[in-house]
């Protein structure tokens, strides 16, 4: 008698809270609207891939040889260089954000190039350190091979000196390409955000509605609330994942390289957790508002700020990767991005699960608790 | 057994909530109480009494602080799922999905309590039929009425037959209809499946109903018994004094009520006085109250006696009302009554898409007027407010408040109505003074001119101008409402169902708020579901979905529906249903 | 009295009474300015692209002088710190699918042999891609040292390039990421503020009896609106003075005109957020459609990434993003100490989105269908 209740209770509030899902279009916007337009936000929209970086050239010496020796920009597929010839109207573009670095010719290049002493300068703006860098390493490489022919033909004789080159291999992601790790990380994301924005929502909108009141007046067990709450969230993390799946490998073309299984089952418990955290701050709350700055505050920002999504754990001090070592989704971040660019690499799958699996149990325990049928 | 034939048995209890100030109120304070299974018992009590408390912790919602509490033979305390399994519970505000339909709000309650399918039709079917909502099943519960929602609130607690129905205010906010058909319900239930309610409730017709009836008051019992045997604490001190015909009911019964050491209420009824009379009252003096008007005794009622005993209660310091003379100066002096009437409504029409929510509908009002808007939740009332205080606009037709139309008139023009709207809607997380402030700035009151007229405020409405004004008790709510629609000296008042949900006793002192005011030249148009409460209007009208079935005085009114008439409940229902079988009649013809 | 004073006494009536629910139960203070404290710091410490800590393991087949000495240079960095000593070439899986090691320096057994015959002697250096920026930071990084050390072999380039960089000495990511957060963090609360202002109250029906009252549409918004601003520009300064005193980050341009800015990119935002609330018709809608936009909002403004690596359409579309504005004042004000000439073409994107916003909240306060 009992047992069939149980499923009877469970199955007609799953069908209520369904019901209540489908009908509120903001809802369905937000967990279904808002993850495509993520996925293409992420795929085509960010990139830390410099592209025609500007370089404004200001040739002071205006010798063949200096005009030789900078044409090297034109043909860097990175950079879009433009000439001047004073410093002042450079500094005056750097300035007004017209241009992002200065590459300045020396009046004397041609002069200390012939006594083997030549300097070229390059003023960076610094204030996008990212791209500074970046732009730095990219007209090194454009200048090497012309500097390098000049400084053969100024008749420094190739030294014979013993030289270490490079030979570097980057695993996992051969060309450095940023989509390929930007994706696995909106797959954890999209996740969370539905856990964040929608179920945060849930259960305090039953304590400020006053429908909780008449639903605890009935044999239902708070068991069955928290479960059924879950469950159509559950089908909406399912379409978002099949869709992150499918953008990752048909759209952007982001390896798979561990297996589709252990990628589906990990991100099945971390949406678990998501789900969960969101409505255990909606139960403890029962303030719809104050839900909605918690679930911001302890599961979005930090999941986009501090899981290793974008910002690697490695540079952050101790207190920070303390704290971060405590988010779910750090967990997540790492395994998912191991199981997309690296493979099957077992005791990360098994101990990672474990701990997304102990937060679901944990979290879902919490809630039911919260629930108990109680208005004190 | 007597034992077995309780369903409930309350001992010495109690239960104690911290108050804004730290300190320990007791909502409930050592109650001790039986019920007896198989009948209808009523709590009634003004507001605060503690019933919802005791409500919830018989539901097992609430754990007590102290005392003993079992129902159906079981501690609450220890066991509440147990006790959840078999009873029922209609919270005051019943949880309504607004986004699920009828029907889908009857079905997850169906399921929930493990109602059979085939035992579920049956029971659906009467308890649409009952309610008249058999029509209404695709509807999402949050585009019903009031009523409506109220009575698919029943039908939803009620989808199996519980061994312990609990309802908390039930008919708050609904219509004498409405009202009706709920009462229906229960009674049903009663008769045929011998079903135990408890009811709490602001209406003593109601109470008067049920077989036992607690009164409760400051959490404590003041007085229990059969209905009959209540009332016989009223004997031989309730009369009816018929009001000479020169003259508004309303204006005896101010004069009487004003004088609390002889007369311990009155309230205008079938154009006359009803009153009781304190028991040691001077008869010389009484005599001399009444001036000649003919005095019948009549028969004593539960109002009588509850009344009797919430005047002993609160003695001298809560009953006192405000000195006429205080009102008349707070009111706009500046209305000069010109003979021209203040409101003119004409073809008002209101449609939301193919719905029309207010057909046809004209009326004036007089200044100095109080004219009651009446009819059944959904009649289109509000919907004629929103567009008078121009919150609305109207689909067609002609209106002037003040000579302008408020939604296109200048904003300065708006600082001449005030508004009280349905639910208390001022700030809650705010004071009382805080939002005194508030709306007198908006209405460009400022410095020395604002600290006064707040000042006489609080003391007018006896207000505690540091309370925070979310967590008021209900009648305090709808003072500070009052007071803010009155703040800057209106000339025409709205007040939208502002005694809903409140006890007698603050009612009786609301309207003699009211009707001193119109004594003061301000014109006020009211709704209300208390149908006595129309006695006070010099005119009312009854709308029923979007038109004007009746318009006119109350005797007017109670005339139109000829031998229904006795009294105005019996009178609205009669004109409504009238207007209906008329409607009906024209739509089969169509 | 006076219609003018009469009419500034009405909106300052409603102004107080914003500001009083906002900041009355002590919940929704902290609410109100923990966030913005508590992100500014996390943020501070945990949002940057610089390089500090390389974990990485050798495999050394040589066991020569020259692979100690550069070895030695890699330890010396402060950044590179060695995990692992491998012995075979087995074991670098290992190191890397574990996370161990970032990369992994692999040394042939010849290369003792090359160098002592001046020949190129190449050195294997296995990156953990996962994280593409970090792997192409650490490899800039070891590739910088092993040419110095190059140098010290006797390769000398007859050509120097001499790098400095501007506003920015030593590229620091963190002087990139503060400033950005000064607008940013500010404007999910703000923009929630204003969106949950008239939503909550017709939610609660108390918007009604703000509509019967003579306050005039342009009052209703100026009362909503300020508050929302003020206490963004209120968070706005406790992430700023946490910037410039705690991480210690140079201010550069004039605080009028970081003030200036940041009040108009603080205007634009409410006037967003109010015409969400003024479309939704409840709270939950407010937030929702709030959070609907704060996202695309936040990653179209060159907070994460530069606006200018976007393809066009997008660049385009980051027109009508007050947040990309906000930010690039802020920025160029703080760390390039640029003048209000350089940046004016900032404020015309702002001003247009509050010039259009604000008159349609305001409008669909009385007008709002239904």
């Amino acid at each position: 008698m009992s047992e069939s209740g149980f499923s009877t209770r469970l199955v007609a509030l799953t069908r209520k809270e369904t019901r209540q899902m489908l009908r509120d279009r903001s809802n369905l916007v937000v967990g279904l609207v808002l993850p495509v337009v993520l996925i293409l936000l992420f795929g085509y929209g960010l990139s830390f891939d410099v592209k025609d970086a500007r370089v404004t050239v200001v040739l002071e010496d205006s010798s063949p040889t200096a005009r030789n020796v900078v044409s090297g920009l034109q043909g860097s597929p990175y950079l879009a260089p433009s000439w001047v010839t004073s410093m002042a109207e450079a500094a005056r573009m750097i300035r007004a954000g017209q241009t992002d670095a200065i590459l300045r010719v020396p009046i004397d290049f041609s002069r200390r190039l012939a006594a083997g002493d030549a300097q070229l300068q390059l003023l960076l703006n610094g204030v996008d350190s990212n791209t500074a860098s970046t732009m730095e390493g990219y007209v090194a490489g454009a200048l090497a091979i012309p500097t390098q022919q000049l400084a053969d033909q100024a008749g420094n004789k190739p030294t014979a000196a013993p030289n270490i080159t490079i030979v570097q291999r980057t695993w996992f992601n051969e060309a450095g390409e940023s989509t390929w790790y930007l994706v696995p990380g909106l797959l954890v994301l999209v996740m969370t955000l539905i856990g964040a924005f929608l179920t945060s929502l849930l259960v305090a909108r039953e304590w400020e509605r006053g429908t909780l009141e008449s639903l605890f007046v009935t044999p239902v067990r708070p068991l069955e609330l928290v479960l059924a709450k879950l469950a159509p969230y559950v089908v909406i993390g399912g379409i978002d994942l099949i869709m992150c799946l499918l953008a990752a490998k048909y759209l952007f073309h982001v390896p798979m390289r561990g297996s589709l299984p252990v990628i589906i089952v990990s991100s099945l418990l971390y949406l678990m957790v998501s789900l969960s955290l969101g409505l255990f701050i909606s139960a403890a709350t029962r303030n719809q508002f104050a839900a909605s700055q918690m679930a911001l505050l302890t599961s979005f920002m930090p999941a986009m700020m501090l899981s290793g999504f974008v910002f690697d754990l490695r540079n952050v001090p101790v207190v920070i990767q303390i704290i971060s070592q405590v988010l779910p989704a750090t967990h997540f971040m790492g395994l998912i991005k191991t199981l997309f660019l690296a493979g099957n690499y077992w005791p990360d799958i098994l101990r990672d699960c474990a701990i997304l699996a102990l937060y679901a149990v944990v979290l879902i325990g919490l809630t039911r608790r919260s629930l108990r049928k109680k208005l004190d | 057994m007597s034992d077995q034939n309780l369903t409930v048995t309350v001992e010495n209890l109690r239960k104690t909530f911290q108050g804004p100030d730290g300190g320990e109120i007791a909502a409930v304070d050592g109650i001790s109480l039986s019920v007896q299974a198989g009948e209808l018992t009523a709590l009634v009590g003004p507001d605060g009494a503690g019933k919802t408390t005791l409500m919830r912790m018989l539901a097992g919602l609430l754990k007590p602080d102290a005392g003993s509490l079992r129902v159906l033979g079981i501690d609450v305390a220890a066991d509440p799922q147990s006790v959840q399994d078999r009873i029922s519970y209609m919270p005051q505000r019943f949880g309504l999905y607004e986004d699920l339909s009828v029907q889908e709000n009857l079905d997850l309650y169906a399921d929930l309590h493990g109602v059979p399918h085939d035992e579920r039709q049956e029971r659906f079917a009467r308890m649409l039929e009952v309610t008249d909502m058999a029509r209404f099943t695709d509807r999402p519960a949050g585009k019903l009425s009031g009523g409506m929602k109220q009575k698919l609130g029943l039908a939803c607690t009620l989808v199996r037959s519980p061994d312990l129905l609990l309802l908390d205010e039930p008919s708050v906010g609904v219509d004498p209809l409405s009202r009706r058909d709920l009462w229906k319900i229960v009674q049903q239930l009663i008769d045929d499946e011998k079903l135990s309610v408890i009811v709490s409730t602001a209406y003593m017709d109601e109470a008067e109903r049920c077989a036992q009836v607690f009164v409760m008051h400051k959490g404590k019992l003041l007085a229990d018994g059969a209905p009959d045997a209540l009332s016989k604490r009223a004997q031989g001190l309730t009369f009816t004094a018929a009001t000479p015909v020169d003259m508004p009911a309303r204006q005896l019964q101010a004069r009487l009520i004003d004088v609390p050491e002889l007369i311990i209420d009155a309230v205008p009824k079938g154009g006359n006085v009803r009153f009781i009379r304190q028991p040691e009252a001077e008869q010389a003096r009484l005599n001399d109250l009444l001036d000649g008007t003919s005095v019948e005794p009549r028969a004593e009622e539960l109002e009588d006696a509850f009344m009797m005993l919430l005047r002993e209660e609160e003695g001298e310091t809560e009953t006192k009302t405000t000195p006429k003379e205080e009102l008349e100066k707070s009111a706009a002096h500046t209305a000069k009554d010109d003979g021209k009437p203040v409101i003119v409504v004409r073809d008002l029409v209101r449609k939301f898409g193919d719905f029309t929510a207010v057909a046809a509908t004209s009326f004036d009002v007089a200044r100095g007027e109080i004219f009651g808007l009446l009819g059944p939740n959904g009649a289109g009332k509000t919907t004629t407010f929103r567009m008078l205080c121009g919150l609305l606009p109207a689909t067609s037709g002609h209106l002037e408040v003040a000579g302008l139309n408020l939604r296109s008139a200048r904003a300065a023009a708006r600082a001449r109505i005030g508004y009280v709207s349905q639910k208390f809607a001022l700030y809650g997380n705010l004071s009382v003074r805080e939002n005194l402030e508030f709306f007198g700035g908006a209405y460009g009151l400022s410095g020395k001119a604002l600290r006064n007229r707040i000042s006489a405020s609080i003391e007018q409405f006896s207000l505690d101008p540091a309370a925070q004004s979310g967590i008021l008790p209900a009648g305090y709510k709808q003072r500070l409402a009052m007071a803010t629609g009155l703040l800057h000296q209106p000339e025409i008042l709205f007040l939208d169902e502002p005694t809903s949900g409140i006890d007698p006793l603050a009612r009786r002192a609301f309207w003699r708020t009211i009707t001193s005011l119109a004594v003061s030249g301000v014109t006020i148009i009211i709704t209300t579901h208390f149908m006595e409460e129309a006695e006070y209007c010099d005119r009312i009208a009854i709308q029923d979905a979007g038109e004007m079935l009746a318009l006119g005085t109350p005797r007017e009114v109670r005339e139109q529906a000829g031998d229904a008439g006795a009294d105005m409940n019996s009178a609205f229902i009669a004109i409504v249903e009238q207007g209906r079988a008329a409607r009906e009649n024209k739509e089969k013809a169509a | 009295m006076n219609p003018v004073i009469t009419y500034f006494f009405r909106t300052l009536a409603l102004f107080r009474k914003e500001l009083l629910a906002l900041v009355k139960d002590p919940s929704s203070r902290v609410l109100l300015f923990a966030p913005a404290l508590l992100q500014a710091l996390l943020f501070g410490y945990g949002a940057t692209y610089d390089l500090t800590h390389v974990p990485y393991a050798v495999l050394d087949h040589s066991r020569g002088a020259t692979a100690t000495q550069l070895l030695a240079r890699l330890d010396g960095t402060g950044v590179f710190e060695r995990v692992a000593t491998l012995t075979s070439s087995d074991q670098i899986a290992g190191v890397i699918d574990k996370g161990d090691a970032l990369l992994v320096v692999s040394i042939p057994s010849d290369f003792e042999a090359r160098l002592a015959a001046n020949q190129q002697a190449p050195l294997q250096v296995i990156l953990d891609g996962r994280n593409s920026s970090t792997a192409g930071a650490a490899a800039a990084y070891v590739s910088s040292i092993v040419t110095s050390y190059n140098q010290t072999l006797g390769n000398r380039s007859s050509i120097t390039i001499v790098r400095r960089s501007w506003f920015n000495p030593n590229l620091e990511s963190r002087w990139n990421m503060m400033p950005a957060l000064i607008a940013s963090l500010s404007m999910i609360q703000t923009l929630m503020l204003a969106a949950l202002s008239v939503a909550r109250e017709r939610e609660q029906g108390t918007f009604d009896q703000l509509l019967v009252t003579p306050l005039t549409p342009l009052q209703i918004l100026i009362g909503k609106a300020l508050p929302s601003i003020f206490i963004g520009l209120i968070q706005s300064t406790i992430i700023f003075l946490i910037i410039l005193f705690w991480f210690q980050i140079p201010m550069n341009g004039s605080v009028w005109l970081l003030y200036f800015g940041l009040f108009c990119f603080t205007v634009a935002s409410v006037g967003i957020g109010l015409s969400i609330s003024a479309v939704s018709l409840t709270m939950q809608q407010a937030m929702l459609y709030t959070f609907m936009l704060v996202m695309p909002l936040m990653l179209l403004s060159g907070l994460l990434t530069p606006v200018r690596n976007m393809p066009a359409i997008l660049q385009v579309a980051t027109y009508v993003n007050p947040l990309r504005f906000g930010i690039d004042i802020v920025r160029r004000v703080y760390l390039e100490g640029a003048t209000f000439g350089d940046i004016a073409s900032n404020f015309l994107p702002l001003l247009a989105v509050a010039a259009v916003t604000l008159p349609l909240a305001a409008w669909l306060f009385r007008n709002r269908l239904g």
